[in-house]
């Protein structure tokens, strides 16, 4: 069997589907992150793909960046939460509603 | 045009009231006494003027039977509408002319005395002034809107002059209701020369006169109700039925104020000016859609009509008044129906003569009663009065005179005015004859009960036992407005209008006993009616008034007499139909401010608004997965839309 370029595409929107599940469903924010995470990567792995199969390597650099982007919000997200959860003592989503007026 | 240069003294005549009234008002208003001495000299030389003017124009009048001073153009709206201010000069003009500025300056003399004190002396002759120029502004004009705007500077004067003791609320209610009434009448008047402009696309008389004599029936069918919408200007200044209410009221105002007003001149206008417009009048009886069920009945009947009632209407409630200037008001009022009711049946020589005798005597007996209210301390009451035959001879004699002439007795100056209306009457219509005929008994009997209660019998007051002979520049307008009183009768008045007015129906007179037996030689059915009228008039109020110290008359009527009494309630039904039109006008304006502007308008913008927000505001749960869940939605949304296309 070949594989093509769609089945590459269809792998990371199932995993851009699950990460916005994650998001929208779960209710730890941990969790949510980490979603959050399946989603950036199911976009590199679409942006590999594309550079593959286009013989161009300018997807390939923005991977790199993502990573490194991912890895410094990893840092400033996690270090967010501690924080709230040092001060709130929870880390559930539905217990943070000062958003609501 | 070889008159060019004299004619320019009609616009001096004029001029010189409202030079006069100007200069009191801006200039000299302090001094009470000069601003008098301004503005009756004013009058005065108008009236010498318009005496000089009357006689440098008999040979143009022979010649051509009219001439204009040189016009001013006023405004020129190209070629369908272009007004001027220009004089007209004709027989009907010059001597209405000669006679508003002869009886306004008598008025204006005796004024000086009645007026003695007053601390608004210069406001009253500011008025006074403002009042002649428009009056002569009327007469002289020679168009439609020009008369209308004169028209309304009359309706302002003598706002000023009725209402002139205005710290007394009856007469400033009185000045309101007069200037409101009139209005109303005006309005249709407006109506009227738009829609004369409007079928003939002219407003000048003379033009409006050729055009039609061109073309007879170039007002189609709305002839009747175009001439109806002017007739409905002289009805508010001629104070006719129904909008006869205002003049009885305006008697508020101070006493020679009455007589200039509501005696010789304003109410006089509406009766000049139908005559001015006589040739409008057609005998076409066709009314336009709505008006149909009036077909068969032309303008001029209607107006003869309305003339008719109003006559008798104003005498049965002259018989039990009791205001000595209230009767004279209601004979006034029955007074102009009479000419009203002339000129409805063709007849605006005899409408025109008997307004000229009427100016006379009318004037007249209001100066009288002036002078008898001045004695009497400012008192009004006949029944409070009595004996001031022997007080006040010469008020008495003169005041007799104008009664003479007002009853239509033989030969004073009244007796041949009504008696040509009555003739033309007896001609045209013999209901209008009979009415005619009722209204000349009720006058006679009306005004001997004021002349046998006032001046007879004894005094029945302290004021009528104290009272003396008004200061001499009382008493000498008196006696010089008794010779036309007296006269008039033989001047030809008639003849001289008829020339330009029914030229075809002129008479020409003899000598003096010819001309005081005329009436019996042409139209001899008409003076013997007349004459009976006067004699059973005379002999009821005898009967009933000679001795009397009260009024006998309500015990024997009851009921009538209090209406008569009442003015047959027409104030109050107006006040309740104004009432309740104002309650119903309110009570919609209400309803349409409660749930139309403030429910629909306010309340429903700021309720939806406020639905909506409500709604809105569910959305904003506060809760970060809902958020991201919409946002996710909506960029699926975006997604599909922008694929699909």
């Amino acid at each position: 069997m070949h594989v093509g370029l769609e089945h590459y595409l269809i792998v990371s929107t199932a995993l851009f589907c699950l990460g916005v599940l994650g998001v929208i469903m779960r209710r730890n924010l941990i969790v949510m992150y980490m979603s959050l995470e399946l989603m950036l990567n199911a976009a590199n792995l679409a942006f590999v793909a594309f550079s593959r199969f286009n013989n161009n390597l300018d997807g390939q650099i923005m991977v790199f960046f993502i990573i490194t982007v991912a890895a410094a919000e990893v840092a400033v997200g996690l270090a967010l939460i501690v924080a709230l959860f040092r001060k709130r003592q929870t880390a559930h989503v539905e217990d943070l509603t000062t958003m609501k007026l | 045009m070889p008159f060019d240069d004299s004619l320019n003294l009609a616009w001096i005549i004029l001029g010189l009231p409202l030079l006069s009234a100007l200069a009191i008002t801006l200039f000299i208003g302090r001094d009470g006494r000069f601003s008098a001495q301004v503005s009756i000299s004013a009058v005065v030389a108008s009236f010498v003027l318009s005496l000089g003017l009357f006689g440098l124009m008999q040979e143009p009048l022979r010649l051509a039977g009219h001439a204009d001073a040189t016009p001013l153009e006023w405004l020129n709206l190209g070629r369908d509408l272009k007004i001027e201010i220009g004089l007209h000069l004709d027989r009907l003009s010059l001597l209405m002319l000669v006679v508003v500025t002869g009886v306004g300056s008598l008025i204006h003399i005796y004024s000086l005395g009645y007026m003695k004190g007053d601390r608004s002396l210069s406001r009253y002759f500011a008025s006074l002034s403002l009042f002649m120029f428009s009056m002569v502004g009327i007469v002289l004009a020679n168009n439609l809107v020009m008369m209308f705007i004169f028209w309304e500077l009359v309706g302002v004067s003598s706002y000023l002059l009725i209402g002139f003791w205005y710290e007394k609320p009856s007469a400033a209610d009185a000045c309101k209701k007069a200037f409101i009434t009139n209005r109303l009448g005006d309005f249709g008047f407006l109506l009227g020369i738009i829609m004369v402009w409007g079928l003939l696309g002219s407003v000048q008389f003379d033009e409006l006169q050729a055009r039609l004599g061109k073309t007879p029936e170039a007002l189609g069918g709305m002839a009747a109700l175009a001439g109806l919408l002017i007739f409905f200007g002289a009805m508010g200044k001629s104070a006719q039925f129904p909008l006869h209410v205002w003049l009885p009221d305006a008697m508020e105002g101070p006493t020679p104020v009455s007589a200039l007003i509501h005696a010789a001149t304003m109410v006089a206008a509406g009766v000049y000016m139908l005559c001015r417009v006589f040739f409008l009048f057609g005998t076409q009886s066709l009314w336009p859609g709505p008006l149909a069920w009036l077909d068969g009945w032309s303008a001029l009947d209607l107006i003869a009509w309305i003339g008719g009632f109003t006559a008798l209407l104003a005498a049965l409630i002259a018989v039990q008044q009791n205001d000595i200037k209230r009767i004279l008001a209601y004979s006034t009022l029955s007074q102009l129906g009479y000419m009203v009711m002339a000129v409805g049946l063709g007849g605006p020589t005899a409408s025109m003569y008997h307004l000229t005798t009427h100016a006379f005597f009318k004037a007249l007996l209001f100066l009288g009663a002036g002078s008898v209210i001045a004695a009497c301390h400012h008192e009004q009451d006949i029944w409070r009065m009595g004996g001031l035959k022997a007080k006040m001879p010469l008020t008495f004699w003169t005041f007799l005179i104008g009664t003479l002439a007002l009853c239509g007795v033989p030969p004073f100056s009244g007796f041949y005015s009504k008696d040509e209306i009555l003739a033309v009457a007896s001609h045209h219509s013999t209901a209008l004859f009979l009415v005619a005929t009722v209204v000349a008994f009720l006058t006679t009997f009306y005004m001997f009960r004021l002349l046998f209660v006032a001046f007879l019998g004894r005094e029945r007051s302290e004021a009528a036992s104290h009272a003396h002979e008004s200061p001499r520049v009382m008493t000498w307008p008196l006696l010089l407005l008794a010779v036309p009183s007296a006269l008039a009768g033989f001047w030809g008045i008639d003849t001289f209008f008829g020339a330009q007015l029914q030229p075809s129906e002129v008479s020409h007179p003899g000598n003096i006993l010819e001309q005081i037996f005329a009436p019996f030689g042409h139209a001899p059915l008409a003076a013997m009616f007349g004459l009976g009228a006067v004699v059973f008039g005379f002999a009821a109020a005898y009967a009933l008034y000679g001795k009397a110290d009260s009024d006998p008359l309500p015990a024997r009527l009851g009921d009538f007499a209090r209406a008569m009494r009442d003015r047959f309630y027409f104030d109050e039904i107006y006040e309740s139909l104004i009432g309740l039109t104002h309650e119903a006008v309110a009570r919609l304006a209400d309803w349409f401010d409660r749930w139309i502007i403030a429910g629909l308008g306010i309340r429903g913008l700021h309720g939806t608004t406020e639905i909506l927000g409500r709604g809105l505001r569910l959305l904003q749960t506060g809760n970060l997965q809902t958020y991201a869940f919409l946002f996710v939605a909506g960029l699926v949304l975006v997604l599909i839309f922008a694929l699909k296309c």
